[in-house]
């Protein structure tokens, strides 16, 4: 069997998101792998290392230039190759899901592996729209999987607990944290993944049209009271707190 | 028209129902609002809808006894066709942030997530949505059938309008589940639920053990009425269960009152708490990062402040 983990390229999580214009201007911000596709990537290299028939690991990304670093980094963890859809457009979830779910049937995958929720859109539609326009099943919120023949097991959180969960391949999954901790790669791996293939695609050949354009962005400043009170006397310090939680924010009686 | 898909749990409808009714009024879309009722066993929840939408339509069928993502957008869409609604509004949820993108596909609709705003300016729906980790706010569009999901406790619940809406049994074809369900574990808390918490008390790393969680965080969440909360830190650690997690990674809150006990505030956290009406921090550290979000802020050391906390509160 193939796998396809989808990569995104996100601001490093303490790098400072600037505006400029009526967008996020990511120029000279730290970008990342995004944490929540990382395992993914690392979820699709222990299934291969618990001995599922796993034949290719294949990572794809969609964006700038730039977004071969964060393919270099998941060739550097292990993964087999990579394809890049190089474009500066900047496309919703369910427009990529059309270029998703092409590369995995080109590719003969049957299973996907994608970040629950992306670092910068603070989407979840990925997976979900990808396998739609597959046909196939979704799990979301994954925390543990087991693959058995082309059975897939394990548990994932839904609206109100969680839920042990079989279902058969193909299928796509979302990951996020408790499912493993992402290795990091090693020197040799990193001078490994130079010669591994980076394939770049032309984005026409997908034909993607995005729906959703963007108009305005803001920097999200909610103005704080910044009060501060000194903690050395806690006797003191707890009854001002309690004076301004009761009068000033009104929140306890 | 414009569709709701209405939330309920336990024969009652959800507070987010009420507030995508609010959101529909305010999306400046044209057309009836109708409420889409899926479940089983559901004429009580029906009658509730149809005190604040224009008409409600139910579809009570065994199929629909628990929630499936393939299921749900198979029924979602059939509705929308047949109404030929041009505004298709489903919760915020885990559960509808899942199935929403599949209706988008099906539709072949634009897709809106996690809306806190809708206006309308000309042929285009806007939608205003937090990205980059909850700390930018964008207005996003788009035209014709678009499909949205509205984020939770963003708009007030909608107090019913006049007439009741009049209630219509729909009919479904749907597809057999693929996903099955082979074990479930519900997250029960004495306490309120974090989600709909007035005031929140959560413990980070600073608090020192999972015993002195148990006394300083809950012990004050009990002296004044609050749900608790833990940062992923204290997660992972074992000392409390996930459910109580906030951030990225567990849930999003938005109280009146946000109590942050030994908590760094990394940027993972604020994005699940930032949107708090008050935030209240005790830190050991006078430069962590959560005193530049905090309302109020104590220097000091939790177990010395905490204990004093707990008992003032009970005077
Ligand atoms: C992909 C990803 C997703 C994540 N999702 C989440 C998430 O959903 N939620 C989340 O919380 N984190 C999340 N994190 C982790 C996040 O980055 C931080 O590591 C975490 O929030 C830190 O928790 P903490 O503040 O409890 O611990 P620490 O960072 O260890 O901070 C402890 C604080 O307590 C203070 N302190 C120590 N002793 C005392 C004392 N005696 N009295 C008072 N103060 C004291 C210290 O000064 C310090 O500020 C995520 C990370 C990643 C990579």
């Amino acid at each position: 069997m193939n796998i396809l983990t989808l990569v995104r390229q996100v601001p490093d999580a303490e790098a400072r998101v600037k505006i400029s214009g009526q967008s996020v201007d990511l120029d000279g911000a730290t970008l990342v792998i995004d944490g929540m596709d990382e395992y993914g990537v690392e979820e699709a290299l222990r299934l291969r290392e618990s001995g599922a028939p796993v034949e290719q690991i294949i990572a794809l990304a969609i964006g700038p230039k730039k977004v071969e670093d964060a393919l270099r980094t998941s060739l550097a963890m292990g993964v087999d190759r990579a394809i890049h859809i190089e474009t500066d457009e900047k496309f919703d979830a369910v427009t990529l899901s059309r270029a998703v779910a092409q590369v995995a049937q080109a590719e003969n995958v049957t299973l996907i592996l994608v970040g629950g929720q992306e670092a910068d859109w603070d989407s979840q539609a990925l997976g979900a729209a990808s396998a739609e326009r597959l046909g196939w099943p979704q799990l979301t919120w994954t925390n543990e999987l087991k693959l058995d023949g082309d059975t897939l097991t394990g548990r994932h959180d839904v609206d109100d607990g969680n839920e042990s969960f079989s279902a058969t391949l193909p299928a796509v999954v979302t990951t996020q944290q408790g499912l493993n901790e992402p290795r990091y790669p090693t020197l040799p791996n990193i001078m490994k993944a130079k010669k591994k293939e980076l394939r770049k695609d032309d984005p026409a050949t997908y034909q993607l049209q995005g729906r959703v354009r963007t108009v305005n962005a803001e920097i999200q400043t909610r103005a704080r009271l910044n009060k501060m009170i000194d903690g050395k006397d806690a006797q003191a310090a707890a009854q001002q707190l309690l004076e301004l939680l009761r009068n000033e924010a009104k929140v306890i009686a | 028209m414009i569709l709701i898909v209405a939330e309920h749990t336990a024969g009652k409808l959800a507070k987010a129902t009420l507030e995508m009714v609010t959101a529909a009024r305010e999306s400046g879309r044209e057309g009836p609002i109708t409420l889409l009722v899926l479940g089983q066993n559901v004429a009580a929840v029906a009658t509730e809808a149809a005190a604040v939408a224009d008409q409600v339509l139910v579809a009570d069928l065994p199929q629909l006894a628990t929630y499936n993502a393939e299921v749900w957008a198979a029924a979602t869409t059939q509705i929308a066709q047949e109404g030929e609604a041009h505004t298709v509004i489903i919760g915020g949820s885990r559960s509808g942030r899942e199935y929403a993108p599949r209706v988008a596909v099906k539709l072949d609709a634009a897709y809106l997530e996690d809306a806190t705003r809708l206006s309308s300016n000309g042929a285009a729906l806007q939608a205003q949505r937090y990205t980059y980790l909850a700390r930018v706010t964008e207005t996003v569009e788009a035209d014709g059938l678009v499909v949205v999901t509205v984020k939770p406790g963003s708009f007030a619940p909608a107090a019913p309008a006049g007439a009741a809406g009049e209630q219509y049994d729909v009919d479904l074809t749907l597809p057999a589940p693929r996903v099955q369900v082979t074990g479930k574990s519900v997250e029960k808390s004495s306490r309120v639920a974090l989600t709909e918490a007035d005031v929140i008390v959560t413990g980070g790393r600073g608090v020192g053990s999972p015993e002195n969680f148990a006394k300083y965080v809950e012990g004050l969440a009990d002296s004044i009425g609050a749900g608790v909360g833990a940062t992923r830190a204290v997660v992972d650690a074992g000392w409390r269960p996930y459910a109580e997690q906030v951030g990225q990674t567990g849930k999003t809150v938005q109280p009146k009152a946000y109590i942050a006990l030994g908590v760094s505030g990394a940027v993972q956290h604020l994005s699940g708490m930032g949107k708090s009406k008050n935030i209240i921090a005790i830190n050991k550290d006078a430069e962590a990062p959560i005193f530049k979000v905090a309302d109020y802020g104590i220097v000091g050391d939790v177990n010395e402040i905490v204990p004093a906390l707990i008992e003032a509160s009970r005077k």
